[in-house]
């Protein structure tokens, strides 16, 4: 296991976990751009934009992608998140150029006005669906809660509004903004030549004109609230929280990872044995997300209308309880364990170990193997976890909850 | 009475071909996979215990017994049960399948046989305790009502059990009646009926010794009792109309039709011409209803198989409006498989394909449930390498061949949506 890496003249990054012992080869282009790069009147074009990439380049038309893609057996496919959009595919050793071509090609689309009203339509269908499945929206509205005027508060998908009077010169200014090589890295995972990937990325991307991108970088102040939304047609009751954690660059992440999995993994957590266990809830979950600024602590809870009230305060006492008592030697090592075989497990495919390389390249400019994750995580105590459990008090929280019910009232 | 066919190590080549199986006196199959280069061992354990199995009115009682097994077994009681499994690193996960209960798990090699050893206690000694009873019922109770709210999975449970003859496409969740009125003794005695040797397939997968996890294997359940299989029960169809309203802006549309089971030997051919359909993004629905169109975001069709019968799965979710264009469109690219397929299609689903299997060899998940499920289908294992020399010899003729004596036909089509839609009489 061997990490490489080479910048090209224009910018762009290339870094690679070399693993002579895979049978496959992953590789994925990470531009550092999201929905927290878009102004209000763009809103979704990030991710719009990341459809419109498989549609063709000036020379290549739309079925031409996803054809060739499919002939060399690649299993691909693309991501928008609010920080970063990422184009990825998992190939056999031999097709690794032919991946880095095509890849590479997706990011310099023809942005074609006929392509870009009929994908409009599925991205359209694409927020209908989400809006007619749980949560019904109430994870997008909580995050605009709780963040307020910061970048992260908007959507990625956008709204049906801001979609459909998107127009195609809009998308075209942002795309030269952003996709520029100083602020793409193509990481690569698994049976790689290095030399020969640098040699097939300056081949295809070399010649990318390069230009400064900027980030608006901002601290978050994040606010407490609640609302509850009625869903006459839901059978369920959903809640949606976030409160604040740790960001990408703090070191801080690991223990809110298993002070989250402590608290609300999906097996054996206080969550579970508090609400899952006894039939309560059908979801109850916690866990940690991290940006580039901020950190997000998010709670999840689907459950019947009727008990949701009740089942809100029985989340609230227990994260006020772990906020006092802390938690205790026995749940940090379980939470040890747990995490420490997820690790490994997800780490056996190139295409699991693609995007930790990748987002810890574009996060920290870092590069960690496996075994520096198991280390750091197999040192952590009960006190460095109790730190940040007083560090980033989970009680205080933004709630929004969807459902039948409109007057779900949780009180003090 | 000790059967043995012990597996024969293969000759090398690009894709493993290494596959051990043995029967214990009891019934009870063991299929494994030795896997290089992986940290981690998974194992599929499937129970015969299935919806088709349960009583006529006691829909669900597979799911409701596996939700009670793994609250206390052996020695441990629920909470000791799951912080012990948790301690062991497994991601477990379980399921309901036509004719099965599914436990499973992954977790790195060294847990591998303390995990299992848990799991005999669980598939053999599970406590069913009656101060569980009730959350296990609210729990069943929980997962039915989330599924009102899931548009896409609550039209294609109901194409499934409107496409199977019963007990068939029974859901595995049940229904709330059965739910409510499910006692303990029912699950008692489901427990005592299915959960037993003769039926059950064990596949493992990943980084393991073959002889002592043939030696293990034998010692939690080699003295585990045969039992036997009883009668299927009779039951009435129980389908739902074809259009479920539901106060949503999208249109969810199932289309199911016959396919050949997984056993048949026509099963590739019938693989390659669903794989022309949906194979990759290059396929037939994928281009013509959403890049073409813009119709819809979410479309695909698959293959499922029981033993005995099989089908072909298509799902489509598109706006209200938009739902009758997408109907027509879909359903005429069913038909249209008839005149058959061209040999580029052919190539680029033999091109994922030799991926698809290589890449099978990076999970040991998905590999210990592979060959769990073979041997449930077939009495053996087909082993990557056997797969790939399959695929190898479809020809664009022997597809269109078995296109012209099986062409898509029969559909059963589900809507779940606003306003119900129109079916061509000639396809329905």
């Amino acid at each position: 296991m061997k990490f490489l890496s080479h910048t090209l003249e224009n910018g762009l990054e290339i870094v690679a976990e070399c693993n002579g012992e895979a049978y496959s080869t992953a590789l994925g282009f990470f531009v550092r751009t999201g929905s927290r790069d878009e102004t209000e009147a763009v809103a979704g074009v990030s991710h719009f934009l990341e459809h419109m990439a498989f549609k063709g380049t000036a020379t290549r038309g739309a079925d031409d992608v996803n054809r060739e893609f499919d002939e060399i057996g690649a299993h691909y496919n693309a991501y928008t998140s609010e920080e970063h959009t990422v184009f990825y595919a998992a190939v056999l050793p031999e097709y690794a150029d032919r991946a880095v071509e095509l890849l590479a090609d997706l990011l310099r689309p023809a942005l074609r006005v006929e392509d870009f009203e009929t994908e409009k339509q599925v991205i359209l269908e694409e927020i209908h669906m989400y809006e007619d499945a749980p949560p019904f929206g109430a994870d997008d509205k909580c995050k605009a809660a709780y963040f307020g005027d910061h970048p992260l508060a908007g959507s990625v998908l956008g709204t049906a509004q801001s979609i459909t009077r998107l127009d195609p010169e809009a998308m075209r200014e942002y795309f030269l903004r952003r996709y520029r090589p100083g602020n793409v890295v193509l990481a690569g995972a698994g049976q790689i030549d290095f030399d020969a990937l640098v040699a097939a990325s300056q081949r295809v991307a070399g010649d990318w004109e390069p230009a400064p991108t900027q980030r608006a970088h901002r601290e978050a102040r994040p606010r407490n609230g609640f609302t509850a939304l009625r869903k006459e047609s839901a059978s369920q009751q959903y809640a949606v929280a976030i409160g604040p954690g740790p960001s990408v660059q703090d070191d801080d992440r690991f223990a809110a990872k298993l002070l989250a999995t402590i608290l609300g993994d999906d097996s054996g957590s206080r969550l579970y044995w508090e609400l899952i266990e006894p039939g309560l809830a059908e979801q109850a979950s916690l866990s940690h997300s991290e940006y580039e600024d901020a950190g997000a602590m998010m709670t999840y809870l689907c459950c019947d209308p009727e008990s949701a009230a009740d089942n809100l305060r029985r989340v609230r006492d227990l994260l006020v309880q772990a906020e006092t008592d802390g938690i205790t030697a026995e749940e940090l090592q379980q939470a040890k364990n747990k995490v420490s075989s997820r690790v490994v497990l997800s780490s056996e495919r190139p295409r699991g170990r693609l995007f930790t390389v990748g987002n810890d390249w574009l996060g920290r400019r870092e590069y960690r193997s496996v075994q520096d994750d198991l280390d750091t995580v197999t040192a952590l105590t009960v006190d460095q976890v109790n730190a940040v459990c007083a560090r980033y008090p989970l009680s205080r929280r933004t709630i929004v909850t969807i459902g039948p019910k409109a007057n779900v009232v949780v009180g003090e | 009475m000790t059967a043995e066919f012990d597996g024969q190590p293969g000759q090398g080549g690009s894709v493993s071909e290494t596959i051990f199986s043995h029967m214990y006196s009891n019934g009870l199959v063991l299929v494994a996979e030795p896997m290089r280069s992986v940290q981690s061992a998974a194992f599929t354990f499937l129970v015969p215990a299935g919806c088709a199995n349960e009583p006529a009115n006691r829909g669900g009682l597979s799911g409701f017994l596996c939700e009670m097994a793994l609250r206390g077994a052996g020695s441990r009681d629920n909470r000791q049960l799951i912080l012990d499994l948790d301690n062991l690193g497994v991601e477990r996960a379980e399921a309901v399948y036509d004719s099965h209960t599914g436990f499973g798990g992954v977790t790195v090699a060294e847990s591998l046989f303390p995990t299992l050893a848990i799991y005999a206690d669980i598939l053999r000694r599970p406590h069913l305790p009656d101060e569980h009873l009730e959350a296990s019922r609210l729990i069943m109770l929980q997962e039915l009502q989330a599924v009102e709210d899931e548009p896409a999975q609550k039209a294609m449970i109901e194409l499934r059990r409107r496409h199977y003859p019963p007990p068939w496409g029974r859901p595995s969740l049940g229904d709330r009646t059965a739910v409510e009125e499910t006692t303990l003794g029912d699950i008692q005695a489901h427990f005592a009926q299915n959960y037993r040797a003769e039926g059950t397939i064990l596949g493992v997968a990943g980084r393991f010794d073959w002889d002592a996890l043939k030696e293990k294997i034998g010692e939690l359940l080699g003295d585990w009792p045969a039992g036997s299989a009883a009668a299927l029960p009779k039951i009435g169809n129980g389908a739902l109309p074809g259009h479920l309203p539901h106060d949503s802006q999208q249109t969810q549309i199932g289309i199911a039709y016959p396919n050949v089971p997984y056993r048949d030997d026509a099963y590739f051919e019938s693989w390659a011409a669903v794989g022309v359909l949906s194979g990759g993004m290059s396929a037939r629905l994928f281009t013509e209803v959403r890049e073409r169109r813009g119709l819809c975001y979410a479309i695909y069709a698959v293959c499922h198989s029981l033993r005995e019968r099989g089908g072909v799965f298509c799902y489509a979710g598109t706006s209200a409006d938009r739902a009758q264009e997408t109907l027509d469109v879909t359903l005429a690219e069913l038909v249209r498989l008839r005149e058959g397929i061209e040999p580029h299609e052919l190539d680029r689903l033999k091109a994922r394909m030799k991926s698809t299997l290589i890449m099978q060899q990076e999970s040991t998940s998905s590999r210990s449930t592979s060959i769990a499920r073979d041997w449930h289908h077939l009495g053996r294992v087909r082993t990557l390498d056997e797969v790939g020399r399959r695929i190898d010899a479809l020809t664009c003729q022997s597809v269109n061949t078995y296109l012209e004596a099986n062409p898509p036909r029969g559909f059963t089509v589900v809507t779940l949506g606003p306003r119900p839609l129109e079916v061509p009489v000639e396809v329905s």
